[in-house]
Order: structure tokens, then C-alpha cells, then sequence
């Protein structure tokens, strides 16, 4: 293998979802090689900005290309949404990070994606088909028009529930209700894993809970390094501290103390909005397009499902 | 050389030491300009003058690298400048560096006779003078260099990896340095702010290190982007140094750790200084700004911590520490400006709980602290009398801000991805020549020693090379062997070898 040339991240392909869900293909053929479902990278759009953890929703050894889906909730993601073209390259795109997700061939999985985590479960939900595992997949989104990557879910999947909270597509519902379904409907489940935001791991790791599912999630605490070094993404797993970056991302569902996790979401709320002030008002002046509309930040407490 | 003359003794030298010109108090704690802002050639001059060049010098065995100490302040004294940098640089590559940061009081200055009637000899300045004076005026040691086909691949940029990395490309070998972070540099990059170690010497000084031909790939995780093996196996490595410092903060395990306002140094200390937070929001990057900070720990990183905060605009900043001035293990010129700049000192005292606004303690921010009083008792095992909880003097101390600065363990990374042996804290085993359990790979600095200093870090990296130089037979002092475990070393290919 030649010394790795990783100078540059070029965004070789972009795909847009919906308006606030875009999806990135960037080249790093060894990064490609390496990478390991339920791991992340650590992004710096511009030499200004922030790092950024996002996780490895594909990647394409062949290529050498991985894959993030990203959605624009705060400045980072939204200057990300306006300035990533293809052709033009991230300024910084460290990893894979974490601890790879541990796919052991269990008879039955449930993959849950909501969020933030549909496209995250791919890459595991494709791991756990692809080690003999019948894979019952739940994917959650607001309406019918922010639905993706359907035709690669089924695909992979044995059986999808799809939720949308409008009913305008599959099962009218939040995904806690298609997973209730898939709960009823497959008494032999043996594993779950779920990947959202954090309201919605905790209540489907509550709905596994009485069953004894063995539940893992995917948890998204604030990072800086992504190395170990700041403590930031600090969590509690069952009474423990554990470092999410390099102890994790992945967890048991049943130990995570999920409003502990929401609370140290909140961090750095007032911030992020200045933040987002003044970056939509250096875009006001360059180009008209109000963007009023989209200052309100989500609440990281509410339940979101929109793709 | 006028000194040589006639025999300098301590009542014939000067009896001042030179005063290092400093920005004043008041105004720097608001700003992250340097605090110490180097000698002027006239004080160079003169406190070169109080050298005895003693015949046996102890300042060169209280240096971890052994810099020849007379011999660089002589130089000075004869306005050689380059001469003095040349000395230098043959064992020190970070003059600059080592000049600002190394604790001298605990090493050359410490035993310096002249310290015993009157102040030592200001070696760390002028050591300092000298590494500015080349970067000003562009000075480089680059050696001519013959390539020898061999391929060293670094692990972590700090102070240990740049010195093994230019060692090995002195040797001449193809040496590439791989750092995770977006920049080099370690500890001194992320850690250490502005006005202690501006960025612009460490940039000058790794600019030195590209200079020797070596290649910084930074963005890269080693261990999980590759492994160690797979340097060494797949990537044509001959051999592989490991410098990853010990970043992984401690927190104490009280209540009320994870409300916000409460992160450890690093964490700070990283916002601040390699994200630029201070410039938030021109730097995308936050950092929380407290109005009444408490930094718990009285070591250099505390010191940072508790000057960084005050910079940023906080009204109080106090440092909490269990045992008493005397222990702190600062730098004494650090404890010194934090001194100066306002920061007030609570000896003798421990948190036993933080405090959150919220109902329960769980959720919210932090308010306060609820803080205990202490005393030393026996000596413990580090020789320091261990402090001891005063029954009934529990305190509640205001804050909204909580930095822990209470020391670092092993990165976890190397060892989770590597078969690599570890000891029993999870820092990685070597033998005296820092070669660990996997042939063809070495590690020193924070990652085998724990948390040490810069210019420790720095003798590791050199005495990896001396190792590695053995190891690929580069070694002029040991004949050149032919073969090396068995294997032709015209072969070069010691990946072969599996010790594990
Ligand atoms: C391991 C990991 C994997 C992730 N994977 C993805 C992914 O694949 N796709 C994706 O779009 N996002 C992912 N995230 C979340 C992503 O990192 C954040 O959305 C991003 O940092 C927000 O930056 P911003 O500047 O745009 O928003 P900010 O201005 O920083 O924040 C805007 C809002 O987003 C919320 N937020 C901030 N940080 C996070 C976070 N770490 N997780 C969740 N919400 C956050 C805040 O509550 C805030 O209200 C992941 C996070 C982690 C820790
Ligand atoms: C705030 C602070 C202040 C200090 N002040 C002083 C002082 O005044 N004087 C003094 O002498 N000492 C001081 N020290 C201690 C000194 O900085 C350290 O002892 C020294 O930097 C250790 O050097 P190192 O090369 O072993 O590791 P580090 O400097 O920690 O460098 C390790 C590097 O490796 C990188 N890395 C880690 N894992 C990987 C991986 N898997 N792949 C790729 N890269 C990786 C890290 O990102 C980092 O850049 C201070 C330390 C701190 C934290
Ligand atoms: S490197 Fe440090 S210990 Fe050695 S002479 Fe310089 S200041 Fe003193
Ligand atoms: S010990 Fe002090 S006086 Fe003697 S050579 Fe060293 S610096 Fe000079
Ligand atoms: S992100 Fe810094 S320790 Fe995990």
C-alpha cells in the first residue's frame, strides 16, 4: 500500500433527501478499507470551524469512498448544506472512530433508525443480514416526501416497518410504535439496535426493557477530538463514566442514562444560536433568501423523526 | 574568550540575575499575548556573564538531554549566536520550546551552584534567547542527508515524535509523522496556550523538522484508521516509534459531574487554544465562559486552565488544591503570574460534590461546589504529606464553572487496536531501550512514562532512535551487522519478524 495520500477530501457525490437531509460521498480510499459499522468520523468543513462527529452511514471499498448523511441542524450542518459541492473537499476528516459494532450473528435482529440515525443503521443493519441474521427494520420519518434509502433498507432487511408520523407513507406512527409492532409480531427476537436521538433510543430501550432484549444504542454526546483527550462526550453507563468516542459510540440500551445524555445536549444551546444568528445573517447579506424561518433551533429534547 | 582568562567565582560575577521583561499583570490576564517576552541582547550578554563554566558541570546532568550547557552560554559570551544554537541543537532540537516550558527550577537551574548564594544562572532564558534568535533569523540544523532506504513511521506528533522523527531523519530515513488531530504538535499545540508557547514558535520549529525531509500526515487515527501491524506488515515500515501522550482526563467520581459547566482541562484548554473558542464566533468552536470559575489541581495544567479562563473574561477565578502551596506541582514562574494576575489560591481544600441548579443535582448547571477542608498528615509514597479531610469543615463554594486539572491516564486507542502489551494502568511496557513487545516497534513519552515534561517526552523520542538505529543496524558506534533476528538487513524486511 502506498503512504497514505489524504491531503485532500473530495466530495465526489452529494444527494439531497429532503431540504434538510443531504447525503455526502467523500474519497478516502483508506478510510474506506478501514471503516467498520457503527463507527463515525470526526469533520471540519472550513479551517474556521468546528469538529464535527458524523457517522459512516456507507462505505465503498471499491471506491474509496465513504459515505455521511448529514442533517442541517445548526450552523456546521447548514454551512455544510450551502458550501459542499462536488468537487470541492472537506478540510478535515479524521477516523474511523469508535468501537466497531458488534455483529455476532444473533438468530433475529431489530434495527431501529429514527432521525439523525436512519442512515447510521444501514451499515449495520447490512452487517447483521450479512452474518445470517434475519433483520427486522424499522425506519422512522415525518412524511412521505423525507423518506430515502428505502429500496437499500429492504434490501438489506428481512422485513421494514416504515413509520411516518402524517401516515402518508407505511404505518402512521412514531418509530416507538412500529418497533411495539415489530415486538408483537416476533416473540424471538434476540437483539436490537437502535440509532436516533436520544428521546427515541430511551423509550424504544424502555419498550425492550420488560422483554430482556439485549438493546445496543448508538449515543451522540457533544465531542471535540473524538480521540479520548477532552472528556467532553463523558456518559453515564450504568452508574459508570465512560468516554462515548472511544469506549463507545455503542452502548446497552438498558445501563445508558439517556437524561443525563440530553442534559449535556444542551451545553452550549445559547452558543450554537448565536452561532446561527450571525452565520444566516452573512448569508442575509450576500444573497436575499430570508432564512427566518429556519433560525429555530430543534429542541433536543423533542421527539424528531422528520429525514 | 575573556572568561577563560582569569577564574570567574560566584563573588565575581554579576550578582543580579537578568530580569526577564514581562507585560504587566493587570493588562496581560486579559490578553493572550506572551506573558514573558524574552531577554534583549543586553541581557543575554549579561547573564552569560554569570556562568562559571564550572569544569564539571551540574547543570548538564540535571538536563534530561544533557544539552552542554557552558559550552552554549560561552558561545554567547563570545556573541558566537550561531555557535550557541549549533551546540544546542546537537542534542536539543526545540530550543525555543524547551527555553519557555521546561520546569528548570527541578532540573539544570536546580542544581546550579550559583543558586546556592545567589539566583542561578537563567539557563531556560537563555536557552530560549538563543532558540528565538534562530527562528528570526532562519537558522536551521539540517545536516546533509543520505538516504538509506529505510522507512520510519511515527505515531502522535508532541514533543516525543518530532524528536525520534528528526533523529530518524538525520539517520536518513524516510520518516512520516501521523497526528489525528488537524494540526501537529501534541500537548504544545492543544494544551499549553498563546501566551506561554505561541503557535508561531511551534510552527517555526516543526517547520524545522520539514526541513530534515519529514512528512506530517496529520486527520489520521492510528489504530483505526490503520494498525501498528499493519504499518509494519503492509505499509513497508521498518520500524515505528509510538509517542500518543496521555490525554485520557481524569474526573474525581463525586456527585454531580456530568451537569454542564463542568469538563476537564483538556477540554478547555482544546477549545480554546487549537479551535481558537477565545475568538468565538469568528472560530465556530464554544467554550463555556464562567463568571466565577473553580480549577481544581495545582499542576501546570491547572495554571493553564485557571490563566485561559481569566483571558476569556471571567470576573473570579480560583484554584482548589488539597495540599498546600509548598506541594503544587507547577512551575514555579507559573504559579507565580497566576499569582500575579488575580487568581485566587484555596490551599488545603477538596470538592466533595457539585452543585446543579436543577431539583436532584441531575440535570442543569452548575452553581457551586460543596468543598471540604484539609490537612497533611504522614508522608505518602510520592514523599508529600498526604492531605487529610478536616471532620466538619464542609463549605459550599460558589461557581458556575468547574475545570478539573487533576491529571491524565493512558490513551486507550493503541492498545484496544494492537497486541501491543500494556502494564497494569494501561501505559505501554518497554525495555531500557524503549523497544516494546512488537519487534520493529518503540514508544516513549506521556504513553510509557505517564504525565511528564516536554523535554522528558523529548529525551524519550531520542532514545527510541538510538534503539531504532540499533535495531536497523544504522547504528555507527555498534559495527553494522549483517544480519539482525536472523534476517539479512540488506532484505530490510524485519516485518517478517514476529515476536508476539
Ligand atoms: C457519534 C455521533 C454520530 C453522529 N452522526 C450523525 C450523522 O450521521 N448525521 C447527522 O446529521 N448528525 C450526526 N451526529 C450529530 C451531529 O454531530 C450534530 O448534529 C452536529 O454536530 C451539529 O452541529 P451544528 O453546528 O450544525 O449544530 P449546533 O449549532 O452545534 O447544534 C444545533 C442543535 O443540534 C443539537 N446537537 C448538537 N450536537 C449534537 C450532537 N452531537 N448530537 C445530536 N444533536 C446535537 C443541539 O442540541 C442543538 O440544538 C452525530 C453525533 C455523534 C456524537
Ligand atoms: C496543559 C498542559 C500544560 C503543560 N505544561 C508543561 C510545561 O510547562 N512544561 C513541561 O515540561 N511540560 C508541560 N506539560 C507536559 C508536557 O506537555 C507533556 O509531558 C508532553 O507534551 C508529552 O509529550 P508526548 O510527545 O509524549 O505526547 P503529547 O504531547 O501528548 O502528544 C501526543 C500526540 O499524539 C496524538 N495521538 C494520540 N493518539 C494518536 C493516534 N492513535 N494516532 C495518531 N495520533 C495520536 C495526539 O493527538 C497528540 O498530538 C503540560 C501538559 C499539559 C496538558
Ligand atoms: S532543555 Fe530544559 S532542562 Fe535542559 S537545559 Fe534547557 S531548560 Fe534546562
Ligand atoms: S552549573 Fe551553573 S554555573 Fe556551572 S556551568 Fe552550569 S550554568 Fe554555569
Ligand atoms: S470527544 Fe473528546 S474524549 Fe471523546
Amino acid at each position: 500500500m502506498a503512504r497514505a495520500a489524504q491531503t485532500d477530501y473530495e466530495i465526489v457525490a452529494r444527494e439531497d433527501f429532503s431540504d434538510a437531509t443531504y447525503l455526502l460521498e467523500v474519497r478516502h480510499p483508506l478510510m474506506a478499507r478501514a471503516a467498520r459499522p457503527g463507527q463515525f468520523v470526526i469533520v471540519m468543513a472550513q479551517p474556521h470551524g468546528e469538529r464535527i462527529p458524523l457517522t459512516l452511514a456507507d462505505f465503498d471499498r471499491r471506491k474509496g469512498t465513504v459515505t455521511l448523511v448529514v442533517q442541517a441542524v445548526g450552523k456546521t450542518t447548514r454551512e455544510m448544506q450551502q458550501s459542499c459541492h462536488v468537487g470541492s473537499a472537506l478540510h478535515a476528516l479524521a477516523g474511523p472512530m469508535g468501537v466497531p459494532s458488534h455483529v455476532n450473528g444473533a438468530a433475529k435482529v431489530l434495527c431501529v433508525g429514527g432521525g439523525l440515525g436512519v442512515a447510521p443503521m444501514f451499515p449495520q443493519a447490512r452487517a447483521h443480514k450479512e452474518a445470517g441474521a434475519t433483520v427486522i427494520g424499522v425506519v422512522g420519518f415525518r412524511s412521505r416526501e423525507l423518506v430515502f434509502w428505502e429500496d437499500k433498507f429492504r434490501g438489506v432487511c428481512d422485513e421494514l416497518i416504515l413509520c411516518t408520523n402524517d401516515g402518508s407513507a407505511g404505518l402512521r406512527g412514531l418509530v416507538t410504535d412500529g418497533v411495539r409492532l415489530a415486538l408483537e409480531k416476533h416473540p424471538d427476537l434476540a437483539e436490537a439496535v437502535v440509532i436516533g436521538p436520544p428521546v427515541m433510543m430511551k423509550a424504544c430501550a424502555e419498550a425492550t426493557r420488560p422483554r430482556g432484549i439485549k438493546t445496543v444504542v448508538s449515543v451522540n454526546p457533544i465531542m471535540v477530538d473524538g480521540t479520548g483527550m477532552c472528556g467532553g462526550c463523558r456518559v453515564k453507563v450504568g452508574g459508570r463514566v465512560r468516554f462515548a468516542c472511544v469506549d463507545g459510540p455503542d452502548f446497552d440500551g438498558h445501563q445508558v442514562d439517556f437524561d443525563d445524555l440530553m442534559a449535556r445536549l444542551a451545553r452550549f444551546v445559547p452558543e450554537e444560536r448565536r452561532a446561527l444568528e450571525r452565520w444566516s445573517e452573512s448569508c442575509r447579506a450576500k444573497e436575499p433568501a430570508p432564512l427566518e424561518e429556519t433560525l429555530e433551533l430543534p429542541d433536543p429534547f423533542e421527539e424528531v423523526h422528520g429525514g | 574568550m575573556a572568561s577563560a582568562a582569569k577564574k570567574k567565582t560566584v563573588r565575581t560575577i554579576p550578582q543580579l540575575r537578568a530580569a526577564m521583561p514581562e507585560q504587566d499583570a493587570g493588562q496581560r490576564s486579559r490578553n493572550f499575548a506572551e506573558v514573558a517576552c524574552g531577554y534583549r541582547l543586553e541581557d543575554a550578554l549579561h547573564e552569560a556573564e554569570r556562568c562559571l563554566f564550572c569544569p564539571d558541570p551540574a547543570c548538564v546532568a540535571g538536563c534530561p538531554v544533557s544539552i552542554d550547557i557552558p559550552g552554549f552560554i560561552r558561545r554567547i559570551s563570545a556573541k558566537d549566536f550561531r555557535g550557541a544554537y549549533d551546540v544546542i541543537t546537537a542534542t536539543n532540537l526545540l530550543p525555543a520550546i524547551c527555553g519557555r516550558v521546561c520546569p528548570q527550577e527541578s532540573q539544570c537551574e536546580g542544581v546550579c551552584p550559583v543558586g546556592e548564594t545567589l539566583e542561578p544562572v537563567a539557563i531556560g532564558r537563555l536557552e530560549r534567547w538563543v532558540g528565538d534568535k534562530a527562528i528570526a533569523e532562519g537558522w536551521s540544523s539540517a545536516p546533509h542527508i543520505e538516504p538509506n532506504g529505510f522507512k520510519v513511521g511515527i505515531v502522535g506528533s508532541g514533543p516525543a515524535g518530532m524528536a525520534c522523527a528528526a533523529d530518524m531523519a538525520k539517520a536518513g530515513c524516510e520518516v512520516t509523522v501521523y497526528e489525528a488531530f488537524q494540526e501537529p504538535g501534541g500537548v504544545l499545540k492543544y494544551g499549553i496556550p498563546d501566551f506561554r508557547l505561541p503557535n508561531a514558535v511551534i510552527d517555526a520549529e516543526i517547520e524545522n523538522l520539514r526541513r530534515l525531509g519529514v512528512n506530517f500526515e496529520c486527520n489520521t487515527l492510528v489504530g483505526r484508521l490503520f494498525t501498528l501491524e499493519q504499518m509494519r506488515d503492509e505499509m513497508g515500515y521498518d520500524a515505528v516509534f509510538v509517542g500518543t501522550g496521555a490525554g485520557y482526563p481524569s474526573m474525581m467520581g463525586i456527585p454531580g459531574e456530568s451537569l454542564n459547566g463542568v469538563l476537564s482541562a483538556n477540554e478547555l484548554l482544546t477549545r480554546c487554544n487549537l479551535m481558537r473558542a477565545r475568538e468565538f464566533p469568528q472560530y465556530d468552536t464554544p467554550v463555556p465562559v464562567g463568571r466565577r470559575v473553580a480549577v481544581i489541581g495545582s499542576g501546570n495544567t491547572a495554571m493553564d486552565a485557571l490563566r485561559v479562563c481569566l483571558r476569556l473574561g471571567a470576573e473570579k477565578v480560583h484554584c482548589i488544591y488539597r495540599r498546600s502551596r509548598a506541594e503544587s506541582p507547577a512551575r514555579a514562574e507559573e504559579l507565580h503570574h497566576a499569582e500575579e494576575e488575580g487568581v485566587e489560591f484555596h490551599w488545603l481544600t477538596n470538592p466533595v460534590e457539585i452543585l446543579g441548579d436543577a431539583e436532584g443535582g441531575r440535570a442543569g448547571n452548575v452553581k457551586g461546589m460543596r468543598c471540604v477542608r484539609m490537612a497533611l498528615g504522614e508522608p505518602d509514597e510520592s514523599g508529600r504529606r498526604r492531605p487529610l479531610p478536616v471532620a466538619g469543615s464542609e463549605f459550599e463554594f460558589p461557581a458556575d464553572v468547574v475545570v478539573f486539572a487533576i491529571g491524565t491516564n493512558a490513551n486507550p486507542i493503541i492498545g484496544q487496536t494492537s497486541k501491543i502489551r500494556l502494564d497494569k494502568r494501561g501505559y505501554i511496557e518497554t525495555d531500557a531501550e524503549l523497544a516494546t513487545s512488537m519487534a520493529g516497534v518503540f514508544a516513549g513519552g506521556d504513553i510509557v512514562t505517564g504525565a511528564a515534561t516536554v523535554i522528558e517526552a523529548m529525551g524519550a523520542g531520542r532514545k527510541a532512535a538510538r534503539g531504532i538505529k540499533r535495531y536497523l543496524g544504522l547504528d555507527p558506534e555498534s559495527a553494522s551487522p549483517e544480519r539482525l533476528f536472523g534476517i539479512p538487513v540488506s532484505e530490510k524486511n524485519f516485518a517478517r519478524i514476529r515476536a508476539l
